[in-house]
This record gives structure tokens, sequence and C-alpha cells, in this order.
């Protein structure tokens, strides 16, 4: 059987909104009976955009993970749910029925995402459908991904014996993987949003007093055990940025070398991202 | 047969046995039409009228009597028809009546009054517009998806649509995905690889809204009057903003505005009405403002408010004056860059630069995928920006935040350091650009005894200076690609004090690295892809059905094509923009053209009021709101309450913005509910082949997708309506409805040639086939930079404009770059604020002007905004304004966003989200905070451009939490030698908010 299978790439994201207002915009007024009541016109959304800010000025970068549904394999809505008012179809889809599901508040809170909302005047719960009432009528994507200008979100159809192979070959990962729903949609580089970087500049002071960019720079990363954890070149404004690591992962040595000088040795306690400064060798 | 049908009518007397024949075949036409097409049929049950067609001698007609339905004809003068056709000679009349229609022979006709018309004008346009339903009877259009459910086509300021409609509503509204008929797209190679665009078309945040715009509980649905005006009592205007309004009809409506537009003619002779839009209107070229407006304006005298070049400032004020471009209103062309950037570039530099947030305009997302492959291809990017702003957060890079209005010193500190350490073009200087000694010398100090080096600009950007120096040093030696605002020019520091200078320093130092060698240009990829720029589709600029061949690019090529009756404003006066206020409440202002035919165009100073005119008494008003997109806008509201202005009335579509400022509301419906006809992203005129912004070129059928909701009516319709009661119906819609007009532009362009009217009707759409390899255009600045002629596919500069011969160099003086501009020496060698050649000034608001920045020490920058456009996809409901990054809901009410850095928040006990007071001498506008790294400490962001207007207590005189920022911004020009808006100099403090 082929599954649907929708991937988001959160480097190529850029908060654009297109699929939180194509999802408005397929959804709102429109009642697919089946598959959703309509969505409220203001209110709880179908899609989530995350986004989070790293580093300070002015070093730092900003990532955006938009969040539909994750259609889970394991999803706990469904068990939430009486009367088997949210199924998982054999494609994949996870659906709440809009019938079977009204007054089903309890479904809401079986989502450990939040990405099951209360529609307070039709007193039930909805969610993405992955817009399984245009993908059972010939279209090929759905309207968010329809809109995506940047290729963020991709869906297609996959053989599910192909699947693990499409994960390990495109470095794909499941969102918060800890809470064990085996979610059916995923993401590529994650650690935009889920790690921290530690970054810095370089500098030279010139005989004359002025100031210079040390270019070409190496600046190591040391652990608190001492092991190498990573090391880099400074760029041509003399940056420096060590990304993928850990938040709260604790105290870290930079050893920056630079020409002939004496390397110097900075220390610092990595909570979340940080610039770590100007660093003058 | 028609060929045939002119032979014979040679002869008088087969003339006249034809003429007997062809006003028979009249009734044959009603009745077989009537026959097919029940709408018709429902139409022809309207009225019972008699129709008399005649010869001007009155010695042959026949005359027509339509009686509960039925037409039925005899020949001969009947003594008292209701309406009366003249035609000049029975040759004449077979030209006209004869199909296929000949719009030329019609208007030719018209002009030397062989054709005329009788009657009432409620009757005589009654009657074309059934002779137009006739002819299009039976009419197809859009596709069926399934039954029940129609797609049609549509197309907005963000991109071109399919529209779903069901039961007469719409259901959905999507991006165009092509189909296999459609052309293939352009494939460039670069460097071992390949990049092909998607087969689809882009669509804006604001474009997929539409659904929740068109739906809005702040559509206007009927025509409503001020409960306190009284046209013939008192007046109340200083209630204006205040009082509510009541519901009137369609025909007391027009009988008000059509009665003081008399009036105030009557009362106060030529000049005293006054109308003026909004930055932009809904997308079409009939519906347009350049369009019907100016056509239905035009025929009654109007005081024009003149447009400053906004979002152009600096480029069209500062930086035409050293390489020309004035048809790009100062910004460069683009021809070619896509490719060459691709092919040869080593280093983009993005200076004021965020096309992710302003689809460079009108273009969608169209250039993401190109940037992207910049990404792809390992290019190095830098940003420099007061702003962390979409483009750097996508595609990451170097990120530089000067202080806001201070980059141009930045830029002097970079040409200092390509001159110490010998990193520019040195054989392009000499031979390419004139006057380089004397800035050279500026530069060096020789002049003021200040070296412009990188320490010296630390000072005023906050730029480390060893930044400065890297980044000289990396643009000197690396084939660069410049791209210096949104577009190439448009928006961010060009609209500053120093805006100018700043677009001036660009045009500068793209001189000192060789503009236009390879790999060397202007642009990030927004403009200049492969497409077909020979094929002739007409952009809004070139006036639609206008007939203004004065104000309008309409003379260039479309009048020729589309044939058309011509009008004229024969009211010299004009009002600037950003004076309207000035012009109401003092009586008195002055400004300076956006003229784009040439530089000097500019310097034209005109006064208000201009002699022998009067004062404006009768305001207008059509489109967007300016409170949210001028300058210091409670002025704006003022002026609204003001006893000089007799009458207000504004037309549009949503309640919104200023239209609670009118005497009368005009409710005109959206671009869905009427016929037009477009191109995705083509302007034309000022930004001429602006379509190759995109990565094809797509042309719109703008299907009537639904019937205008409520009483709404088309901006058209409104105007014809206004132009029965004004005696010029016919001469306005020349007979024709807007369909016909959609066919006559569509008979204009090239499409005739590729595709039939009536495939195109259907399926909506047309896309334009990309040229050969060999055929594509040339880059643009590669002729002028190898001293051969010009090649881009463009008439600009005018042939006059040249000084050696046509096509050869730039619309300078010299023909060169000129880095000491000889049409400054020429016009006013010592304006202090303007000199001839670019310098370093403080911005006069901002950090250099100590007393306004101790009590208001954050600059505040408000670009153009990311999701709605103007005041589109803003406010009225629409699900923009959920979007958590473009207003934050705040106890139940969705405010505008200020950001503002984690230091200055901290040390104003600011938390995210927390409401703010954002103040300073002009006024006050409530914000929710955004706390961010994302501007530099002593920054803070916002957008402009809010469409509500909200005041928490009197109008003018108390904070809007409607989000209109520009209440803050300086209502100074940027010099005073220009009509000019310098918004990015704007000093505020801001204080957390506890008020109600």
């Amino acid at each position: 059987m082929k599954k649907w299978l929708l991937v988001i790439d959160v480097e190529k994201c850029e908060n654009c909104n297109n699929c939180f207002l194509s999802c408005k915009d397929e959804h709102v007024d429109n009642d697919w009976p089946g598959y959703a009541a309509p969505q409220p016109g203001q209110g709880p959304s179908w899609i989530a955009i995350l986004g989070k800010e790293r580093g300070q000025y002015p070093l730092i970068d900003v990532a955006y993970l938009p969040r539909p549904c994750l259609h889970c394999y394991n999803a706990p809505c469904i068990g939430a749910a009486k009367d088997s008012a949210v199924a998982r179809r054999p494609d994949g889809i996870v659906l709440i029925d809009p019938v079977k599901a009204k007054g089903q508040k309890q479904i809401v809170s079986a989502c450990p995402y939040g990405a099951i909302r209360w529609n307070e005047l039709l007193a039930l719960p909805q969610k993405c459908t992955l817009c399984a009432h245009l993908l059972d009528n010939g279209w090929t994507k759905t309207r968010c991904v329809q809109a995506c200008p940047t290729g963020a979100l991709s869906l297609r159809r996959v053989e599910e014996k192909d699947l693990q192979g499409i994960i390990a070959g495109e470095q794909l990962e499941v969102y918060e993987p800890d809470r064990m729903t085996s979610p059916g949609v995923y993401y590529r580089h994650l650690k935009r949003f889920t790690c921290c970087f530690l970054g810095g500049s370089v500098a030279t002071k010139l005989d004359d007093g002025r100031e210079e960019c040390a270019v070409g720079a190496r600046v190591t990363l040391i652990g608190a055990t001492g092991a190498v954890v990573a090391e880099s070149t400074t760029n041509a404004f003399g940056d420096f940025k060590f990304d993928h690591l850990e938040e709260n992962s604790g105290r870290y040595t930079l050893r920056i070398v630079y020409a002939n000088r004496p390397p110097k040795i900075v220390a610092v306690e990595l909570r979340t991202s940080l610039h770590s400064g100007v660093h003058f060798v | 047969m028609k060929t045939l049908v002119k032979i014979l009518a040679k002869s008088a007397a087969l003339a006249n046995i034809l003429l007997f024949v062809v006003l028979y075949g009249v009734k044959i036409a009603f009745t077989a039409a009537a026959a097919r097409d029940a709408a018709f049929k429902k139409r022809l049950a309207e009225k019972n009228l008699t129709v008399q067609f005649r010869l001007k001698d009155r010695t042959r007609g026949r005359y027509y009597f339509l009686r509960d339905g039925k037409l039925l004809s005899r020949g001969g003068i009947h003594p008292d028809p209701d309406v009366t056709i003249i035609f000049g000679s029975a040759m004449v009349a077979l030209d006209l009546l004869v199909p296929p229609r000949d719009q030329l022979a019609t208007i030719n006709a018209m002009k030397n009054f062989q054709l005329g018309m009788e009657g009432p004008e409620e009757l005589t346009s009654w009657w074309m517009e059934t002779l137009s339903m006739m002819q299009n009877s039976g009419m197809e259009y859009g596709t069926e998806v399934s039954p029940g459910l129609r797609r049609y086509t549509s197309n907005t300021n963000g991109g071109a649509v399919f529209v779903y409609v069901k039961d007469g509503k719409i259901l959905r509204i999507t991006p165009i995905d092509f189909d296999e008929k459609d052309a293939p797209p352009w494939t460039i190679y670069a460097r071992g690889k390949s990049f092909t665009p998607p087969r689809r078309t882009t669509v804006s945040p604001h474009t997929l809204v539409f659904k929740s715009m068109i739906y809005s509980p702040d559509r206007i649905l009927y025509p409503l009057k001020r409960v306190d005006f009284d046209q013939n009592g008192n007046r109340n205007c200083q209630n204006r903003g205040i009082s509510g309004y009541v519901r009137i009809s369609w025909g007391e409506a027009l009988d008000i505005v059509a009665g003081e537009i008399k009036r105030v003619k009557r009362d106060h002779g030529p000049g005293a009405i006054m109308n003026g839009s909004g930055s932009h209107h809904l997308w079409g070229n009939l519906g347009y403002w350049l369009s019907a407006r100016l056509r239905f304006f035009n025929h009654i005298g109007w005081t024009s408010v003149a447009h400053n070049p906004d979002s152009w400032e600096g480029w069209y004020w500062g930086a035409m004056h050293h390489w020309g471009q004035s048809m790009h209103l100062g910004a460069p062309e683009s021809y070619g860059t896509v490719e060459d950037c691709l092919k040869e570039c080593e280093m983009v530099v993005f200076w004021s630069s965020d096309p992710e947030a302003t689809s460079g305009v009108y273009a969608a997302f169209e250039g993401t995928v190109r940037r992207q492959w910049l990404n792809e291809l390992g290019i190095p990017l830098v940003h420099i920006d007061p702003f962390y702003n979409h483009t750097a957060a996508l595609l990451g890079g170097k990120w530089l935040a000067p202080r806001p209005a201070t980059s141009n010193a930045l830029a002097l500190a970079i040409a200092y350091v390509w001159i110490q350490e010998e990193l520019y073009d040195k054989d392009y200087v000499a031979k390419r650009t004139h006057g380089f000694e004397p800035w050279r010398d500026y530069l060096l100090g020789k002049e003021d005894g200040i070296p412009k080096t990188p320490e010296w600009q630390e000072k005023e950007t906050g730029i480390p200076a060893r930044e400065a120096r890297a980044l000289a040093r990396q643009w000197g030696t690396k084939k660069t690609y410049l791209a210096a605002g949104g577009l190439s020019g448009f928006g961010g520091a060009c609209r500053s004090a120093t805006g100018n200078e700043w677009a001036r320093a660009m045009v500068c130092l793209m001189a000192m690295q060789g503009l236009g060698k390879p790999g060397v240009n202007m642009g990030g990829m927004q403009q200049g892809t492969p497409i077909d720029t020979g094929f002739y589709f007409p952009g809004y600029a070139e006036g639609g059905l206008s007939g203004d061949i004065a104000k309008t690019a309409l003379g260039v090529s479309l009048y020729n094509r589309m044939p058309q009756i011509p009008t004229v404003n024969t009211v010299y006066q004009q009002v600037p923009r950003l004076q309207i206020p000035e012009a109401i409440l003092e009586g008195r202002t002055s400004g300076y053209p956006t003229d784009p035919k040439t530089i000097e165009g500019q310097f034209f100073r005109f006064d208000y009021p201009a002699p022998g005119y009067s004062p404006v008494r009768m305001y207008y008003k059509y489109g967007g709101s300016h409170i949210g997109t001028m300058a210091e806008t409670n002025r704006y509201v003022k002026a609204y309450q003001s006893e000089n202005l007799e009458f207000v009335v504004n037309q549009s579509i949503w309640f919104e913005g200023e239209t609670k400022f009118a005497d009368i509301i005009l409710p005109a419906c959206t671009s869905f509910e009427r016929w037009d006809i477009s191109e995705f992203a083509n302007c034309g005129g000022y930004i001429q082949h602006s379509f190759n912004q995109c990565n094809h070129r797509v042309a719109i059928m703008q299907h009537k997708c639904i019937e205008p909701l409520g009483e709404s009516r088309s901006d058209f319709q409104i105007f014809l309506e206004l132009a029965k009661r004004l005696g010029f119906s016919a001469m306005f819609s020349e007979g024709v409805t807007e369909i016909d007009w959609c066919r006559r532009l569509f008979d204009a362009t090239d499409l005739p040639k590729v595709i039939s009217w009536k495939k195109f009707l259907k399926k909506g759409y047309y896309v334009v086939p990309a040229p050969t390899v060999p055929l594509r255009d040339p880059v643009s600045f590669r002729a002028f930079a190898e001293d051969r002629l010009k090649d881009t596919p463009e008439i600009a500069p005018l042939p006059a404009d040249y000084t050696e011969q046509v096509f050869r160099g730039l619309q300078t003086q010299s023909g060169k770059i000129e880095f000491v501009c000889s049409s400054l020496q020429r016009y006013d060698p010592d304006d202090p604020e303007r000199p001839v050649m670019t310098k370093y000034f403080p911005s006069w608001e901002g950090p250099h002007t100590a007393d306004l920045y101790g009590k208001y020490p954050l600059q505040l920058i408000t670009p153009h905004p990311r999701y709605s456009f103007h005041t589109m996809g803003d406010g009225k409901h629409s699900w923009v304004n959920e979007i958590g990054d473009h207003r934050i809901l705040v106890n139940g009410y969705r405010y505008w966003i200020v950001r503002i850095n984690s230091n200055d928040a901290a040390a104003r006990h600011i938390n995210n989200h927390d409401l703010v007071r954002v103040f300073n001498g002009r006024g006050a506008v409530i914000c929710a905070a955004q706390v961010t790294e994302r501007v530099p400490p002593g920054t803070v962001h916002s957008y402009e451009s809010a469409a509500t207007y909200d005041p928490i207590g009197e109008p003018g005189a108390s904070p809007d939490r409607g989000g209109c920022m520009n209440i803050l911004t300086p209502s100074r020009p940027m010099i005073k030698k220009s009509h000019s808006f310098a918004a990015n100099s704007c000093l505020v403090e801001i204080e957390k908010w506890e008020g109600q």
C-alpha cells in the first residue's frame, strides 16, 4: 500500500505563511463531509508555524518549523476517541470523523503536539486532514504544498517498504521523537530548530591601532572532557560558527589560532545559541 | 464579407441597397441571440422603446420597436423615437454595422461627427449595452471541473490565480499549476548545473486571503450617507470621522454626487474638484486607477493629486543624475541579469534589499527559487540592513546592520578602501565614467579635511571599521552583484533623509567596479529572467481605457493598438500627494513632478493653487487609505474635518482607513466581481518589462467569477452611472461594456496571433513561450561597458536624450556614468542638500539632532510590509491579520507589531507581546512589542501601510491602535527641491502602554 509522505524542510521555510493561509482558504466556510467540517474563520488554525531566533545581535539566525498534524502511526488521538471517531487510513492519513467526534473534547488534549484544535462553535475537535478530500479526487498536492514557494513542504506517495530507505537517504527525522508517537510527517534540517550554535568573531589590532578581521583563523571547539568537538576556519569577516550543539550542554573551550600569534583560549558556558563576542588575537 | 461590402458600397445605389439589407439584419441578429441566450432574452424584456437608425440627411432609415421583449422593425423615419443612431452616410453605416466590429472606424466616425446618438443617456446607454450583449451572447468562459464546480482565472497584486466557484460563491483560490499544453520553461546552464523554474505561478500571502476579503464583514454593500450631512443644509464637516452612516439608494447617492460635481463647478469654477487614488488598486488593465478613473475625471476636469515617486525616492531624486535611467525612475534596467549572475558572479550584496518581503513588486515568490540557486552554487551573500530581514533569514550570509539612514557613509568608506588599496576598475573609470577625480579627492579628505575611512564611517553607522574593510576587500576582488533595494531600486534606505545620497553612492560604487561587465551588475535575482520581452501585452501604467495620452504611457504602444477616444484633463492644477493637508488647511503648497520622460522633468516646480484655478472644495477619494501610507498622517485626518472641503465622496470596497471621513460612500466591488484582463506583474511604463521578475509570462483573463456582492458595482459602472447624469456616457464607455473592453485589449496584444479569443476566454490564461537561447535579451549595461550601441529592448532613454548618437551611451550629458552630475550642475550647483557629487550628511532627523534624539532616542524604520501590500490584505478581517508576524492578538484586539532589541526592551521593562505606545511629537500608535535580536539596540522596526485607522479618542489627536505607523513619520521632504518621503528617518520613544 502506498503512503502519503509529507516532508518539511526547516532550512527552506521562510515563514511566508502561505501554508497557513491556503489551509484557511480550503477549509474556512467549506464543508467536506466525511473529511472535515468548516474551520472557524478566526481562531484555531490547523498548521502552526513555530519560530526560533538563535544567537544575539549581530550573529544570529532564524528558523521556522511548520507543524501540521503529524499523522502518527501510534496516534494517541485514536486511542482517546470514542466510537472510532479517529482513524488512520491505509494510506497513512489520520482523520477525525466530523460526525462521530462531536463533543469529544478529550481528543484535543490527547495530542502531545497541540495539533488538534477545538472548534467552539461546532463542539468539534479538528485538525489537518492532509487535504484528503482533494487527494482522494485526483489532486497530487495538498493546498499547503501547492502554495509553498520555497519547496519547504513536499508531498509524494511512496511504497511503505521504501520508506526506511528514503528516511536514511534523505536524512529525515521526526519531530520530538521522545513522544513515541511515530509521526508519519518527516522533517529535514530539524537541528536548525532543535539545536543551538556557538559563534563569534576573531580580530586583530595592527600597530597603527587599526582593527582587522582575522581571516582564516583556526578555531577549535573543545568539550568539557577535553575532547575536540569540532574545528572551523574563520571566514572573510573573521566569523566562525559551530552548529548542531545541544542546548545546556555545559562548558566548552574555544582555542583560536591565527597566523603566528599565540593561541587564544576562551571558556564559554553554553545554555542556548551564543555569540561569544569578538576575540582579539 | 466586409471587404466585399466596402467594394460594392463605392456605388451609392448599391450602398443604399446594402444598407437596407444590413439594417434588416440587425433585427434578425437580435431575434437569433434572444433564441439562444436566455439572459439576453430577459434583457430585451427590461424596456419598451423605439430606436431609430438613420442617415444624417434623413434620406434612409429603419426603426426598431422593442415591445415586451419582442423586437419588430420598420423601414423609414419615425416621428418620435426614444433613441436615434445617426450615420453620416450609407458607407459609414455599412462600415460600422457589418461584422467584424471595427473600433477604429467607430472612433473615427465619432470624432468626425459621422456617428451620433440622440436620446436620454439612460436609454442610449441601455441600447448600446444591449447591442454589446447581443454580440457576446452565448459566450463561454471558465472550465468545468466537476458538475456545478467551475474554475475561473484572475490576477492580483500578488500573482495570478485559479478561482473555483460553486453555486455563485468562491470556494477556493489557488496558484496556477500549468498543464501539459502550456509552454515549457527556460533552462540556464551555469557552473556545471542546470536551473529550471517550476511550471506554475507563485502567489503572495495577500493574494491567498482574497476569499476572506471578498466576503469580509467590512465590505460596503450599499451606498451610505453620513447621518449629519445635508448637501442642502448643514454639512457638519467637523464631524467627519466621528458620525455614523445611513443606507441610501444608488439613485440618491449618484444624484448627490453628480449634483455636487455640478454645484462645485458652478460655484467655484474649474479646479475645485480633487481626486486621488490609493497607491494601488486591485489588479487589472481596465478597472485600474490609471484607466477607468482617468477616463471619468478627465471628462469632468479635476485637480489631480500628483504622486511622489514613492518607493523609488532616492533613485528618482538622486541616482538618476548619475546615470539617467529616468524611464525606470532612476533605478537600473535589468535584462539578462539572472543568467549573468548565475554564470559569472562571485558575490551578491543585498543592500537594503528584502525581496522575500516585498516580492520585488507584484511578483509573488517568483524570485525565491532563483535566490535559492545562489545558495546551491555556494555564492557568498552579504546583507546590509538595519533589520535582519527575511531574505537574510532564508539565504544566510553576513549581516551588517548600519544605523538607519547612515549606510551611505559605509558606501563612501568602501570606495575609500578601494582607492587606497587600488581595488577598483581604473580602466572602466577612465573610459566609461565622468568626474571621478573630484569625488576621489572628497573621499580622501582633500575637500573637507575628513578622509572617509572605515574608522570614520564606524562613528556614523556603528559597523566596525574592520568589517567595512573586509567587505570592501571582498567586493573589490570578487565579481559582485549589488541588489540595492527590494527590486533594483525600490524601498528601504532610499526613503530616508539621506535616501538620495545612498542611492547615488550605490551607482558610484558600481561605476568603480565596472558596471555591466560579466558578473558585475545590479540585482538580487529578482529581475532579468530570460523570458520573451518581444511579445506585446500592456501593463497597467499604459493606461488601459483611460484615453489619457498625457498622464499615462498609453501613447507609447497601446493607443495605436487599442484605438480609443482620447481624453484630456483641462485643469492644470495639481496637489502634491504628500501635501494634500496643507493644500486644504492652508490653501497653499508646492511640489515637484514625477515625470519619468527625462532627467530634467523633476525640476519643474508647481504651485498650488495654480494661476486662475479655484482651491479644492470637493474631494473624490478612490481606493486605499493615505493615513497608513503617507507621512505624518494625523495631518490628513485634520484636513478631512476642515470646512474648506465642502464635500467628500469615497468610492471604496471596504469600510476602512479614511473611508469613514466621507460624506457619501459609493460601494465598489472587487476585481473578482467584474471583468478585466492583465498580465502577471506587468505594470509597464515606469518599470518597463517588469514581468521579467516572473519565471513565466502569464497573460490572464480576469473572469467575472461571481456577481458583485450586495449592491456594490464595478468602478467602471459607478463612473458610467455618473457619466449618464453629466452627459458623457457615450464618450465614457464608447458604447461598449467591460467585457468588450477586455476583448478590445486582447485584440491589441500579440495574443490573437497565438490563441483565439474564444479559447483564451475559456481557459483564462496563456503562458508566453520563453525565447530560444540565441534570442534571449542581452545583459543590461554590457553594451555600455563595451562602448557599443545599446542593445537591450527598450526605447529608454528617449532618442533626444542621447548626446553623441542614438543608442550610444547613457542619458547623462556626457553619455557616461557621472560622479559629478552635469544635470545638477546645470540646475542648482550650490544646493547644499543635493550637491553635484554624492557626499555624506547626517540625517536631519537622527542621532545628530540632539534635542530630538534626547527626547526620542529610538530610530524607527518602516519598510514595505511583508504579508500585506499597501492597504491590501491588512485589516478588513483578512486572514493575514492572524499571521503571528503581522499582527498580535492581545485582549481580543489584533495590534500592529513593533520590533525592539532585547536590550532596549529590558531598559523599558517591556516584555514580548506587551502593548506599547510608540510616540513622538507627531502622534502615537499603540502596538504590540516583538522583542528580538533582529534589530540592533537603538533601532526599532515596524511596517508601514496599515489599512485600519482606529484612534482611541479624538481622530487626529489621539493614539491610533489600528497600526498607522506613518502617523509618526516626518512630512519633511528628503530635500526641499523634491516631492519625497523620508519615512525611514524617524525618531520615536517607546513605553509600556497600560491604557485602555
